[in-house]
Formats: C-alpha cells, sequence, structure tokens
C-alpha cells in the first residue's frame, strides 16, 4: 500500500465528505429517507475505507476497538433508556409523546434520539466486525 | 419554447446515457480480456452516468435535487476512475498479463 498515491489521496479526499453524509443522513432521518441504521454503516465504511487504505494499525489508533465496544453498548442504553423514560413518565415503553410538554415535540426529540442510539451501536458494530475480520489472520500467526 | 427546449435537450442526455451505458454493458460481456473490460467498465460508466445525470438535473431545473445530482456526479467522477485504477494495477502488480499487446501484433490469444 506504500506507492498507492492516487488511492491515497482520493480516500483522504472522499473520508470527510462520507462521514458528514453520515451526519446528514442521520439527522434528516426525521424529514426524508434516511435514520439511524443507514447512517451508521455509512459512517462505519467511512472508517472501514481508511482500514483498507491506510492499514488496521491506524484505524485502530482512529477507533480503538475498546472505545467502540463502549459506543456499541451505550447506543443501546440510550435505546432502551428512552424506552423506560417513556414508562417512567407515565406512558407505555417507546412512548415518545410524554418526553417533552407537547406531544409532537416529544416524539420529535424521542425519535431523535432513538435513532442517534441506533446508528452509534451500528457504525461501531459495523467498524468491530472489520476490525474482527481483518485482525483474524494477524492473531493466528502470532 | 424555453421547456420544450430543455426537455429535448434533457431526453438527449438522458438517451446518449443510456447508450453509454448500454455500450459499457455490452463490452463487459464481450471484450476477451481483464483490462479491456475494466475500460469498458469504467471508461463508460462516468460519462453514461455523467450524461443521465445531467438530463435528470434539467428535468428538476434549479432545485435542491439537481444540487444533490450535481454532488453524486462529483462523487462518481472522483469514486470510478479511483477504483478503476486500483483494480487494473493490483491485476498488473499479481501477475495477470494482458491478453494481446502491440509488440505481439493484434491477437495473440
Amino acid at each position: 500500500m506504500e506507492h498507492h498515491h492516487i488511492l491515497r489521496t482520493i480516500t483522504k479526499l472522499l473520508i470527510p465528505i462520507i462521514l458528514l453524509f453520515a451526519l446528514y443522513v442521520q439527522f434528516h432521518g426525521d424529514f426524508g429517507p434516511g435514520g439511524g441504521f443507514q447512517a451508521g454503516v455509512i459512517f462505519g465504511s467511512g472508517i472501514i475505507l481508511y482500514g483498507i487504505v491506510f492499514g488496521l494499525d491506524k484505524a485502530m489508533a482512529v477507533i480503538p476497538p475498546s472505545v467502540l465496544r463502549v459506543l456499541a453498548a451505550l447506543g443501546v442504553l440510550l435505546y432502551g433508556g428512552v424506552g423506560l423514560t417513556g414508562i417512567f413518565l407515565g406512558g407505555q415503553f417507546l412512548d415518545y409523546s410524554v418526553l417533552a410538554a407537547e406531544p409532537t415535540k416529544g416524539q420529535h426529540l424521542g425519535i431523535l434520539l432513538i435513532e442517534l442510539g441506533v446508528g452509534t451501536t451500528v457504525a461501531a458494530i459495523m467498524i468491530l466486525l472489520f476490525f474482527a475480520f481483518a485482525g483474524f489472520n494477524r492473531e493466528e500467526r502470532g | 419554447m424555453v421547456q420544450w427546449l430543455v426537455d429535448l435537450l434533457s431526453w438527449a442526455a438522458l438517451l446518449g446515457g443510456a447508450l453509454f451505458l448500454v455500450g459499457s454493458g455490452i463490452g463487459l460481456l464481450r471484450f476477451p480480456d481483464f483490462y479491456t473490460r475494466l475500460h469498458a467498465a469504467g471508461l463508460a460508466d462516468t460519462l453514461g452516468t455523467a450524461l443521465t445525470l445531467l438530463g435528470l438535473g434539467l428535468q428538476a431545473g434549479f432545485t435542491q435535487p439537481s444540487v444533490k445530482l450535481a454532488m453524486i456526479l462529483i462523487f462518481i467522477w472522483l469514486t470510478s476512475p479511483t477504483s478503476t485504477h486500483a483494480l487494473a494495477k493490483s491485476a498488473l502488480h499479481s501477475g495477470l498479463k494482458p491478453s494481446s499487446t502491440p509488440s505481439s501484433g493484434g491477437k495473440s490469444s
């Protein structure tokens, strides 16, 4: 990978755009096509592209697997937490209407938080899967 | 009058793009070896997609969708040649020879 100048240059140029597009898909999901899962996959693919072109070690330096495990759990926690908050505020599980003073604002806040949780978990799991498969041979050899 | 002209240009671009994409597909099926197939896929893909998106952008006018189409176009113009380059380079490095070279005089397979 040392001599792939074109590949490296284009990758450096594109990764910020890919990550930005992932955030756009994430937070535009309430108004248009998109959502947490798609955004997570796009975000993960940006990091995976970095890992493929620049090597696994550098990608692991960007986001260590230990941080990713915490992020993956945090996303699920956020999802479940929003759901349970609905119960504690007198609604049902995943009942967004009670989250704010007005039902519409509560629903807006709820879906935003839920999708953020989904996006975080999906991105973390995608990158972790790539790390696990890419590092498989390395651990075998010792 | 202007709408008619825009429609005409848009349809010409869409049909031209479709022509290039069909040519790309035929080349992908009919060309003899990996490199020529890569040429058909990569080269015609850029122009075919560009003309198709141009036709769609003409239909949409100066609106948000056409800005998005322009962004898609720039993204494809950056990525398609890069992936073609990476594929050809890795094939050459792993020892795949082109089926015919100019020195051997055309058909060698």
